[in-house]
């Protein structure tokens, strides 16, 4: 348990580290976002409406460097991250909160089922090496070394088309409002299909590869032979003993997977259109739209901080040598 | 002499097949009796530890076993041959019939489970008709029977000592309550006052349960104490084999001369230790005839020509012990 409170308190210090310098990164780049929107509209806006912006962003009153510190604070934990420029008058927690169900639900599902198909077929093949399974390794290298984005380009080349039963792009058919109805879920699904067999099979084979070769190296362990040499039956050596302590280094490999959920798929999604967070962060990299940026980064550090905390827990939980008595 | 509980017969062990195949067991025959504490001694790599899981098969490859029966006797009912068995039978056969407790005794035990856990899947796997609380009811009997206090039932490998963890493999291994017990250097890795500590108890199991031990080390010095036959190891091959006293006072072999003469006596006037000039033969390549020939003070002209056989020696206790080498030609081999 103090173990888990040390870990706790370095994760709090992390988030407080990484939001401070989310809040002082925009504040050194030159120029102010009233400048870059006066820019956006090319000098169609009023000297009124000029002075009205920077009413609305708060750059009307010069309070010290501190005092905007601590209302970036206030604001952050009422869930206002600013207006977006790109979507302006849109908050940013609102376009955040669109894209990130599409993320979490795209890229989220398949981290998970690539990483217990992977596991799975590892433990397989790692527990019968020097069988047919090793022939099927190559391929898991050579597909493992592939970008996810020059896979989903192929997949496009290859399966979409004006006929096809795949589209192109897109989270959905253009005109359905998502709710969880019988128009909107499978058309969500059918445009998911493509991005979803592009991660899996660049990331499957990751997954494949690291556990074959902890079972290979656990099998060797003489816990296992003795396992053997009681008498019990091959499937609880292959999984209680062999398969139980080769998977301890591939949890901290899957909770780092899940904190890259948001952040480390970006170009499947650009390359799909699919409206996720990595497509939202690239349209507000083109559209210098600074609080978007500063939205997403916010997140994408705090889901690496909650899957690394995850990973701890499920160490504290599979570990035993990890848990300290009192 | 009373009845034998495992015979094994002309066994072969090799490591690769075909040509590159390294012959790591070469037709070795040994008796063990019922009751009986058997050592097996030998350098490192002379075959001791292949032979203990070859007559058990859990050779990992590339160890192939390529000739040679394990007979087992039952308690009740026909012998049978352990390497013919089937792997539903074999899985039967092992821990119920034959345990053995390992070298490593820190690695033994699989670091994810509890230590009751450990225990009550054995009895899980061989006797599935147990229930669950006299599976834990029988492991803690075992772990009182080892000296480990039964409140360490729920403990984790990595909670206990060295010492405690080979108790805890010994326990294990009696929960079965097998005839057989090989142990393979079980006290390597332990410091000498927990060895004999830990051997002092084995024994005294022994005359308890009436198990027989196979008992692998290559410190001659405790199988003199604690066996009651000793086989020496050589090359793949047992060179001497004979009731532990007469190998302590007059082994035949020269090379048994060799490994006592390198251990220091407790009692009798100061002498120097010699010690085995050279180093184990190379399996892949081993001399001719007498494999220990370059290493023996005493070789002479067959040795390098022929390979002596096992056989009764014509010593006055000629008819309890055999020796394979040309210094004493046997009258009657055996096996």
């Amino acid at each position: 348990m103090k173990y888990f409170l040390q870990r706790l308190g370095f994760y709090v210090f992390t988030a407080w580290a990484a939001i401070t310098l989310n809040f002082f990164i925009p504040r050194l780049i030159p120029g102010d976002p009233v400048q870059a929107l006066i820019t956006k509209y090319q000098g169609q806006l009023s000297s009124q409406a000029i002075e009205s912006l920077y009413v609305l962003f708060g750059l009307d009153e010069n309070g010290s460097l501190w005092s905007d510190y601590v209302d970036y604070w206030k604001q952050l934990f009422g869930g206002d991250l600013g207006l977006s420029f790109a979507f302006f008058p849109t908050p940013v927690s609102e376009v955040l909160g669109d894209s990130i169900l599409w993320t979490l639900m795209l890229v989220g599902v398949t981290t998970i089922l690539s990483f217990a198909i992977g596991t799975g077929l590892g433990v397989l093949a790692g527990w019968r090496r020097g069988s047919w399974t090793d022939g099927l390794l190559p391929v898991t290298t050579f597909l493992s070394s592939v970008p996810y984005f020059w896979l989903g380009i192929i997949a496009i080349y290859l399966f979409t088309g004006p006929d096809s039963f795949f589209p192109s792009g897109g989270g959905a058919e253009v005109g359905l409002v998502p709710a969880w109805d019988v128009y909107f879920i499978p058309s969500a699904i059918q445009h998911s299909l493509l991005p979803a067999l592009t991660i899996l099979v660049s990331s499957v084979s990751g997954w494949i590869l690291s556990m074959r070769n902890m079972m290979v190296t656990v099998a060797s362990e003489d816990y296992i032979t003795v396992a053997h040499a009681k008498g019990l039956p091959e499937r609880r050596v292959a999984l209680s003993y062999a398969a139980r302590n080769a998977l301890l280094p591939n949890v901290s490999g899957f909770a780092l997977s899940l904190g890259f959920i948001v952040g480390g798929t970006f170009l499947v999604e650009i390359v799909f259109s699919y409206p996720g967070i990595g497509f939202q962060l690239f349209q507000a990299l083109g559209a210098n739209d600074y609080p978007l940026m500063q939205g997403i980064f916010l997140i994408i550090t705090i889901s690496v901080l909650v899957a690394n905390l995850l990973a701890d827990i499920a160490y504290l939980l599979l570990d035993p040598r990890t848990r300290k008595e009192g | 002499m009373t009845e034998p509980v495992l015979e094994i017969r002309n066994l072969n062990v090799e490591y690769g097949l075909g040509d590159q195949a390294v012959r790591a067991v070469r037709d070795v025959n040994l008796t063990l009796h019922r009751g009986e504490v058997l050592g097996l001694a030998g350098e490192s790599g002379s075959g001791k530890s292949t032979l203990a899981y070859g007559m058990t098969r859990l050779l990992a490859p590339p160890g192939v076993i390529s000739g040679g029966q394990v007979i087992y006797h039952p308690e009740q009912g026909d012998p049978y041959d352990v390497l013919e068995l089937s792997d539903a039978g074999l899985r039967r056969f092992r821990w119920a019939e034959t345990a053995i407790v390992f070298q490593g005794a820190m690695n033994s035990l699989n670091p994810v489970h509890k230590i009751s856990t450990q225990l009550t899947d054995v009895l899980e796997a061989h006797e599935p008709r147990m229930s669950e609380s006299s599976r834990l009811a029988r492991a803690r009997e075992m772990l009182k029977l080892v000296g480990i206090a039964p409140d360490r039932m729920d403990a984790y490998p990595h909670q206990l000592s060295g010492g405690m963890r080979q108790r805890v493999m010994i326990g294990m291994a009696l929960i079965l309550q097998p005839q057989v017990v090989i142990m393979d250097e079980p006290t390597t890795a332990l410091d000498v006052v927990m060895q004999r500590q830990i051997l002092g108890q084995l024994i005294e199991l022994r005359e308890r349960l009436g198990f027989s031990v196979i008992f692998i080390t290559h410190d001659l010095s405790l199988l003199v104490e604690f066996s009651n036959r000793i086989a020496i190891m050589y090359g793949g091959r047992i060179v001497e084999e004979a009731p532990a006293a007469s190998i302590y006072r007059d082994a035949l072999h020269p090379y048994s001369q060799g490994l006592l003469g390198s251990f220091p006596a407790l009692r009798g006037p100061r002498r120097e230790l010699s010690g085995i000039p050279g180093s184990p033969p190379d399996l892949k390549g081993m001399p001719a005839g007498c494999s220990f020939h370059p290493r023996c003070p005493k070789a002479f002209d067959p040795c390098g020509a022929n390979i002596p056989v096992l056989g009764r020696p014509a010593t006055p206790d000629g008819g309890a012990r055999s020796v394979a080498c040309w210094l004493h030609p046997t009258a009657e081999p055996v096996g």
